[in-house]
């Protein structure tokens, strides 16, 4: 039988978590088969090793001229977007967005939210929210809709139901909407398209996110295949956008590259079904659309990686998904284990900026640095480099000065002092000539176990003859030759 | 302080000292893997559109309107969404009145407030017009206004959808460069690229998520 490991349920850190999904082979067959099949399809997308290389080339200085010119870029998209009638709010915390959000929802009396699929609104942990103050938020995301109705958090920033199977979600429907159980995905869909039609018809608000806020003509970009984004974005009378700060680009003609990169990266599709370009509320002729649009522009920890020139590339993030799909360790360890919003390599690099590496200490060393997720980030993010400096302050004493939110996580006296003898020992050649003489001859003392490593390997024990004695022997016999 | 001005003066203070960026797009990046010949822009857009479960026809522009007919005939639908002060929509009622066809021709010709329910669950079909399309991803670009509204293509389990053969572009690019879409855009641009779907469940795609079931395109080829 299959263990179902909702977030909320779970306690302790990475390690624990790792621990439960590593033995969940339900789990672990529903990453493999999904991983394996997204690694596909992404590859069949980008036939031309040379189309594509150009093309993250260009991704990655697009996403670089943009943060070059952030707060510039920011004010031109404010300005636009106000031009067109849109009204923009900027938001340093979480609480901060979600206190705006439920401003307006709260202006026009609503009590009823649909919400198109929005990373940005995970972070903000705006369905709870809202709850708590009697809005209900619903997911109209196929994938977010399974998740949400589950009392779980996504698992994949693309593909938020991705650890659950077709009898896991028929039971749920079952269970929760009092259908009858079928394994038939074409079904499934069809009651998810049923529920939700009534709630895009009714609901006050729609929220959604944004792919690409263009500064140029004050668009807001959102791509998607279901149409539930542009359901969210057109029926309710209303319509809040959140997004985060890094999300703008300069001109219109910035985003031909980027879309490609990221429907390719992360589906391996041409483009999605939708592609969405909003540029202002209904106009006074016109006979559908909101009266009113809203963006949310969300800090939440960004500005401080922005400040750090190496940590700022987290900040190209399209949100693609590429680099969990491609990651050894998220396939096996799936979303869930990660504890936070952004799961696999991406999650590992930013969620530290929002959360501290405090919450997060195990997350820069839960990776083999194979160097995968770089390789095939559309807009070449060095995230093994980043991890590999998230790792270095994760371990700086105070006096050091960790530039990360709660660097030094795991700094420790002891850790410290074990490697400042090692070296010591490794540069003192009088040192090093006694060690080895004790090492081989009382080397029966070596422990038997040492931490996880003799979990699956034997222990080390040393030789009875070091190197240096062997080869000393060797030129003595063979006259130095 | 507000958040905007804290969040402004944050990234100010990252960027002091740094010089921003040249603009060194290359279009030719977006532009020379996309391009086809003029007789192969159609068959390209096709095959990746019926490959995403589009139904695409070839018509001449002025026998479309009975092409319509033959295909609400076979789903024996009852209704028909239109836009009657377009060219398009005239002409359709045109050869409506003619035909005498049963299938009733609705009109999107007042707010969606009016008419929210009929509009969310009674109508069959619609059909809209486009602006153009685009050979190197297969996609419609739909420019909603007035008389076309957005919801037009998104609510009715099928959307039928006319694009005049001259109007197909090779890619994006070349798309917003001749329409010059950073002099203006409508409040809502739309690319299209085949009926709503989802792979949510286990990555088995399944079509007719939450917009149409069904997106027959209509290449009126002499237009």
């Amino acid at each position: 039988m299959s263990q179902r490991i909702p977030v909320t349920e779970l306690t302790g850190g990475f390690r624990d978590r790792a621990e439960v999904a590593l033995a969940d082979g339900q789990l672990r067959t529903n990453f493999r088969t999904a991983m394996d099949s997204l690694m596909k399809k992404r590859a069949d997308a980008f036939p031309d090793e040379e189309e594509r290389e150009g093309l993250r080339e260009l991704g990655n200085r697009i996403k670089a001229r943009a943060l070059s010119r952030l707060p510039d870029l920011l004010e031109q998209l404010e300005a636009k977007l106000t031009d067109n009638g849109v009204q923009v709010h900027w938001a340093e915390t979480t609480e901060q967005a979600n206190e705006i959000v439920h401003g307006i929802i709260q202006a026009r009396q609503g009590t009823q939210v649909v919400k198109g699929k929005s990373m940005v609104s995970e972070e903000m942990e705006m369905n709870d929210y809202l709850a708590e103050r009697g809005v209900e938020c619903l997911e109209s995301d196929m994938g977010e809709y399974i998740v949400q109705l589950d009392g779980e958090k996504p698992s994949h920033i693309i593909m938020p139901a991705i650890h659950k199977n077709r009898y896991q979600v028929a039971r749920l429907f079952h269970d929760k909407l009092g259908v009858d159980e079928t394994d038939d995905v074409n079904e499934l869909i069809q009651i998810g398209r049923r529920t939700l039609r009534r709630k895009f018809m009714e609901a006050d608000v729609g929220v959604s996110g944004v792919n690409f806020a263009i500064a140029e003509t004050g668009t807001l970009l959102l791509v998607e295949n279901e149409g539930n984004g542009r359901m969210s974005t057109t029926a309710p009378p209303v319509h809040v956008a959140v997004t985060g700060i890094e999300k703008v680009v300069e001109n219109l003609r910035d985003v031909v590259p980027l879309l490609s990169l990221l429907t390719r990266s992360a589906l391996g599709q041409p483009i999605t079904t939708y592609v969405n370009l909003i540029s202002g509320p209904r106009k006074a002729d016109e006979l559908d659309g909101p009266e009113e649009v809203h963006l949310v522009l969300l800090d939440n920890g960004r500005s401080g990686a922005f400040a750090d020139a190496q940590m700022r590339q987290t900040l190209n993030c399209i949100r693609c998904g590429a680099c969990m799909n491609h990651c050894p360790v998220y396939t096996r360890v799936g979303g869930h284990t990660y504890g936070e919003v952004y799961p696999g390599p991406i999650g590992k690099i930013v969620t530290p900026h929002m959360v501290g590496l405090h919450q997060v200490p195990d997350h820069p060393s839960a990776s083999s640095l194979c160097g995968a997720c770089g390789e095939v980030c559309p807009v070449k993010i060095p995230i093994p480099e980043l991890l590999q400096r998230l790792r270095q302050e994760n371990v700086k004493s105070p006096a050091e000065g960790p530039k990360v939110k709660d660097g030094g996580a795991k700094y420790s006296r002891k850790e410290r002092l074990i490697w400042r003898f090692w070296r010591t020992l490794n540069s003192t050649p009088a040192l090093y000539r006694l060690f080895l003489w004790g090492a081989t001859r009382f080397r029966k003392l070596t422990p038997k176990h040492v931490g996880p490593w003799t979990q699956n390997h034997t222990a080390p024990v040393p030789a009875k003859r070091s190197l240096h004695d062997l080869a000393r022997e060797h030129l003595a016999r063979n006259g130095g030759q | 302080m507000s958040a905007r001005s804290n969040i402004l003066n944050k990234l100010r203070t990252g960027l002091a000292g740094s010089i921003p960026r040249p603009d060194d797009f290359d279009e030719r990046l977006v532009t020379e893997p996309w391009q086809y010949a003029p007789e192969d822009r159609v068959m390209r857009l096709r095959n990746l559109m019926e490959a995403v479960h589009t139904e695409v026809h070839q018509v001449r522009s002025d026998d479309w309107p009975e092409k319509v007919a033959a295909i609400l005939a076979e789903r024996e639908l009852g209704n028909l969404l239109h836009a009657p002060a377009t060219v398009h929509g005239q002409q359709l009622a045109v050869h409506w009145e003619q035909s005498g066809s049963h299938v009733q021709l609705l009109a999107y010709d007042r707010p969606v407030e009016e008419w929210k329910e009929e509009l969310f669950w009674q109508v069959d079909a619609s059909i809209t017009g486009t602006v153009g399309a685009i050979a190197a991803t297969g996609s419609l670009v739909l420019w909603p206004d007035r008389h076309e509204p957005r919801l037009m293509s998104l609510l009715p389990p099928l959307h039928i959808a006319l694009l005049k053969a001259s109007e197909i572009e090779d890619n994006l690019y070349a798309m917003m460069q001749r329409q010059n879409w950073s002099a203006g855009l409508p409040t809502n641009l739309l690319l299209v690229s085949g009926p709503s779907k989802t792979a949510d469940i286990e990555q088995v795609l399944a079509y007719g998520a939450h917009g149409p079931k069904e997106l027959v395109v209509l290449i009126l080829e002499d237009a």
